[in-house]
């Protein structure tokens, strides 16, 4: 399981370290999103992994061991919206550039 | 009046005059001055008034608390030499207010002009009266910046602009270096308190800093008083209107600078650093800034010089760490304000009524205007120290001191030689300057018939001459009491006995004033063919000017040597400095962990889940697929990211985390449809060529190298941190708070809206400048040329149609996709309402604002997908922009709530309402700021998306354009 999980964020993060240090700007874009896959699950990761866990509180006297760490959830869950957020702004700067520079090559310029 | 208010009335009048000031319209010239006059008597009534307190207690003290824990409190203490300052500082702001009315033109914005002045003088009064160090700094550089503005005040002239920039260069190094030295004085002595730090000489003379705190504050003291190697920013400060000049370079701003050193006299002075520091320089200033001055052809530029040199007189007195020097200091810091403070009048004067400041085109004035010449001639035989003048007494004690032996030496030899050849000089300059300006040819072809000016503006010069004249015949009787208390408040006990008296005798001081004279004078008539016509500035020493040095310097240090480093350092590609990035975050990760060694139990295969284990095989396999195919397989590229993000959704799902897991989902749809979006406007890339060459290989090779260390890397660690033991987490006071105090069970919500609402209110905004930027930015958005023309798809369906004799245009497209479009219609209101029982059950069970958000703006998404942008655009109004701001103010507006109730901002409050039908439901402000997260991220996604979709309509209007240019 963890064994599994850790070389998923591996996988996710070398894929995606690759691909920003390739000159297309849509290389790096998909590459920030795999990396960010990998961040998020990591982030998620560190309040360690519990299964069948109980996600909502029950009624009655609450026992924390009982349930899976929520505040690495919450910090994820904002990044996860933070990051289609990024995204956005990264992809219309991309075509913009593209559009005043002619090229998709990350420097605005072919390099020769 | 107590003695905080009139301290503090003394240096807040002077701000509030200036604010008033600021808002005054441009042409109200008198206004201004009656202001500035009323605002610069106001302090200087307040001055006089407190006098009598200040003989009978000593100093005036204000104390009050500001930040206490770091020593810094906003101290006002006023002894008899801050008096003496504040006199200066108020009776000639007052004299330099009454002059400007008639100096400045009606064309210039006299707002700005009184503004800065009275600024100016508010911040020069916090330096004399600060009891707190810190706070001295602190008006200090306040003194620089207004200065630098005032320089500056005619800023369409290149000149003013670069003596501007130049002082405030040097003054405000000085001023960086004061606050070093402060920091370690109060270090050394653990208060910032004048008053302790002025009793603790001893301390700081005795410790091993006290040679770098004492170069420290020469460095402030000699750029701020223009001392030699720092003089050269005060000719150029010139370039300043005159009364500024007046103001600022005589009687104020470089005046703080030897007030520095007078004020911490006791406690630097009197060891051998401090005399051979001070005293060279001083010297060096002294007889260097009177030769210099001698060859100035700019009547301005000779009297900074000879106050370059007046200042360093002064600066050598005190290097002597005798209290005798000290007192001719201190009278001679009083006595050059009156007659340097006149004679800058005089200058203008001059340059006001005949249009030049040339002395080599000036002569003859004195028919012209015998009042004003008569004025300056006093002022010059001051300044030259002839007898019956104040000047004469200063420069007699100061002779007196300079052949008294302080510390054997070279310098204390030296000294009577240089305070003789100084003061010669000063005689031929004061001789050049008079007979230069009132008497030989008259003038020809002056820019104004020149003629006596009004007589206000002559009497700021007759007042002071008339003090001059006062002090000069009657030291004893007028200035002697308050010399007295000034001196006394500076040396203490240790106040020596002085005379005042015009006639000691027959003395020797005496007699090297009667050389001076002479010699001076001698001087004079030897270079006066070759001043007629000479150049600008000293022989010899004209190549090797301070401000050629230090614009040197400048252009070598900000331009010369930064080019070289980022030229040698730095690139503008975007791929070495990626490289960079991630290579020093590998060495960060790995550094501690090969240095301290990451023990992890070994992996128990056995435990694998097989299910679990393919749908990572699935997720590994999609994200290598993606980076393998995202050149030249764009949409393969997207497909297979898509593919590793439902896999980590289903991890999240996995892992107990259902709201992250629909969060994701939800993202990972608009995430595609964005990018899908976005692939249209890029470039074909057909050619598979590329990567044969051996460079391109090697660098791919490397980059490889570095994406696989990346990946084991993060895999080391996320496995070290899968398998350690939890320790105890903030998370579980959050459980066991989440209903109890937040009202909710749904704890991943109750903390993103109660309990860390303020973050996420932070992260709202974000999402809320993020969209209006994509939107901003795609408004002037400029498709690249082989993107205008129709997809080929587009083109290929248009040609069919036109084949066919039965099909009109568009009609393939417009049957395209026909049922889903159709499905995705109907249901535009389930998703609306699947929105609101996400967002409603959020509080309790997974969901909440931001994925009701998402859903929302997917609702929106699809019938843009559905029906093409033209068709939505024209029958739906979405208003994104303002969904954006409504979100925004509501979540403001509940968390200000908090505040009408009396609790801090975002607190939330709960209660159960009972409500018809459905019954007891649960009811928290909470749940109101999320709907306001919930519009906000419903304006955020739903603007970026539609503005990028909106953007195939832009073809139509680019091809035109593109026809129109061609």
């Amino acid at each position: 399981m963890d064994l599994i999980l850790a070389i998923g964020i591996g996988a996710l993060v070398g894929s995606g370290v690759w691909l920003i240090l390739r000159p297309r700007t849509y290389q790096v874009i998909i590459g920030l999103s795999l990396i960010a896959y990998g961040v998020n699950l990591f982030i998620f990761s560190i309040g360690r992994l519990r299964m069948n866990a109980a996600p909502v509180l029950a009624e009655g006297p609450i026992n924390p061991a009982d349930y899976a760490d929520p505040t690495p959830q919450a910090l994820v869950l904002t990044a996860i919206v933070i990051g289609f957020a990024t995204t956005a702004l990264f992809l219309v700067v991309l075509l913009v550039a593209r559009g005043l520079t002619g090229s998709d090559h990350v420097d605005g310029r072919e390099s020769n | 009046m107590p003695e905080g208010t009139l301290l503090a009335l003394m240096i807040a009048l002077p701000f509030v005059g200036s604010f008033i000031a600021a808002f005054l319209p441009s042409n109200a010239r008198n206004s201004e001055a009656w202001l500035a006059a009323f605002v610069t008597l106001g302090v200087l009534a307040l001055t006089l008034a407190s006098y009598p307190r200040i003989v009978a207690s000593g100093a005036l003290r204000s104390h009050i608390e500001w930040l206490p824990s770091l020593g810094l409190d906003f101290q006002l203490r006023m002894d008899g030499f801050a008096w003496m300052f504040a006199l200066l500082i108020s009776g000639i702001g007052f004299l330099v207010v009454v002059y400007a009315r008639y100096y400045m033109s009606p064309k210039d914005p006299v707002p700005r002009f009184y503004s800065f002045l009275l600024a100016f003088m508010g911040a020069m009064m916090g330096v004399v009266l600060s009891g707190n160090l810190i706070l001295l700094v602190v008006f200090w550089e306040a003194t620089s910046i207004f200065s630098f503005l005032l320089i500056g005040y005619w800023h369409h002239n290149a000149e003013a602009r670069n003596g501007a920039r130049m002082a405030l260069t040097t003054t405000g190094l000085g001023g960086l270096a004061l606050v070093v030295a402060v920091l370690l004085i109060g270090h050394i002595v653990g208060s910032y308190d004048l008053d302790t730090v002025l009793a603790a000489g001893e301390i700081i003379r005795d410790h091993e800093l006290y040679v770098p705190i004492l170069v420290l504050v020469l460095l402030a003291a000699f750029t701020k008083s223009a001392q030699f190697p720092f003089h050269f920013w005060l000719p150029n400060a010139m370039a300043a209107p005159t009364p500024v000049s007046a103001f600022l370079h005589s009687a104020t701003m470089v005046k703080a600078g030897v007030f520095l050193l007078a004020r911490f006299w006791p406690v630097f002075a009197g060891t051998p650093e401090w005399f051979w520091l001070v005293g060279s320089a001083g010297m060096a200033s002294m007889v260097l800034g009177a030769f210099f001055a001698i060859y100035q052809q700019d009547i301005k530029g000779l009297l900074a010089y000879s106050t370059i040199s007046h200042l360093g007189l002064i600066t050598l007195l005190l290097s002597l760490g005798s209290p005798l020097g000290a007192v001719a200091a201190i009278f001679h810091m009083m006595n050059h304000a009156t007659f340097k403070a006149s004679l800058f009048m005089a200058a203008g004067i001059i340059d006001h009524e005949t249009g030049t400041r040339d002395l080599r085109k000036l002569g003859g004035l004195f028919h012209a205007m015998p009042i004003t010449a008569s004025l300056a001639m006093v002022a010059s035989a001051a300044m030259a120290g002839v007898p019956l003048l104040n000047g004469f007494l200063s420069k007699e004690m100061f002779f007196a001191e300079a052949i008294e032996t302080h510390a054997v030496s070279w310098l204390d030899t030296a000294a009577p030689y240089a305070a003789v050849l100084g003061s010669a000089f000063a005689v031929s300059y004061s001789v050049r300057f008079i007979a230069g300006v009132f008497f030989g040819k008259p003038a020809e072809e002056l820019p104004h018939e020149p003629h006596e000016p009004p007589f206000l503006m002559r009497f700021p010069i007759l007042f002071l001459v008339a003090i001059c004249l006062v002090v000069g015949i009657f030291p004893g009787a007028t200035i002697g009491p308050y010399l007295h208390t000034a001196v006394q408040a500076v040396l203490g006990e240790g106040t020596p006995e002085y005379s005042l008296a015009i006639w000691h005798g027959l003395t020797l001081p005496l007699l090297m004033s009667g050389i001076a004279i002479v010699a001076g004078l001698a001087f004079y008539m030897i270079w006066r063919p070759y001043l007629a016509t000479s150049e600008e500035g000293p022989p010899l020493f004209r190549r090797l000017n301070g401000q050629r040095i230090f614009d040197q310097v400048l252009v070598t240090l900000s331009w010369r040597w930064a080019r070289a480093l980022e030229r040698f350092l730095g690139t503008r590609k975007l791929q070495p400095q990626l490289r960079l990035v991630v290579l020093i975050t590998l060495v960060a990760a790995a550094w501690p962990v090969l240095r301290l060694g990451l023990a992890s139990p070994l992996p128990d295969l056995a435990a694998i889940d097989p299910v679990f284990a393919a749908l990572w095989a699935v997720g590994i396999l999609c994200a290598v697929g993606a980076a393998w195919q995202a050149k030249y397989h764009r949409l393969v590229a997207l497909i297979l990211v898509g593919g590793a993000g439902l896999v980590t959704s289903l991890t999240f799902i996995w892992f107990s985390a259902p709201d992250l897991g629909l969060t994701q989902l939800l993202v990972e749809i608009v995430t595609t449809v964005l990018l899908l979006l976005g692939l249209r406007w890029l470039p074909k890339r057909v050619n598979f060529e590329e990567g044969t060459v051996l460079g391109a290989r090697l660098s791919r090779a490397r980059d490889a190298l570095i994406a696989i260390a990346a990946g084991l890397g993060t895999t080391f660690i996320a496995y070290a941190v899968i398998v350690r033991e939890a320790p105890g987490s903030i998370g579980d006071f959050f459980l066991s708070n989440a209903y109890s105090q937040g009202g909710g069970r749904n704890v991943v919500n109750v903390i993103l809206v109660d309990f860390r609402g303020f973050d996420t209110f932070g992260e709202i905004t974000v999402l809320g400048i993020v969209g209006i930027t994509v939107f901003a930015l795609l408004r002037r958005f400029r498709p690249a040329a082989d993107t205008i023309e129709r997809p080929e798809q587009q083109r290929d369906q248009l040609a069919f149609d036109e084949a066919r004799a039965d099909r009109s245009e568009t009609d393939t497209v417009s049957d395209y996709l026909f049922v889903p479009s159709v499905t995705m219609q109907w249901l535009f209101p389930f998703f609306i309402l699947f929105a609101a029982y996400l967002f409603l059950r959020g509080h309790d069970l997974p969901g909440g604002g931001f994925v009701a958000g998402i859903t929302m703006a997917t609702a929106f998404l699809l019938q843009y997908l559905a029906a093409g942008t033209r068709y939505v655009e024209d029958r739906l109004k979405v208003l994104p922009v303002n969904w954006i701001g409504l979100g925004l103010l509501t979540a403001a507006a509940v968390g200000c709530g908090s505040w009408i109730l009396g609790y801090p901002f975002l607190t939330s409050h709960f209660q159960y309402v009972e409500l018809p039908v459905i019954g007891k439901v649960p009811a928290a402000t909470a749940l109101l700021f999320d709907l306001g997260v919930y519009a906000l991220v419903v304006g955020a996604m739903v603007l970026m998306l539609i503005a990028l979709a909106h953007q195939s309509t832009r073809r139509l209007r680019a091809a035109k354009t593109a026809e129109e240019s061609a």
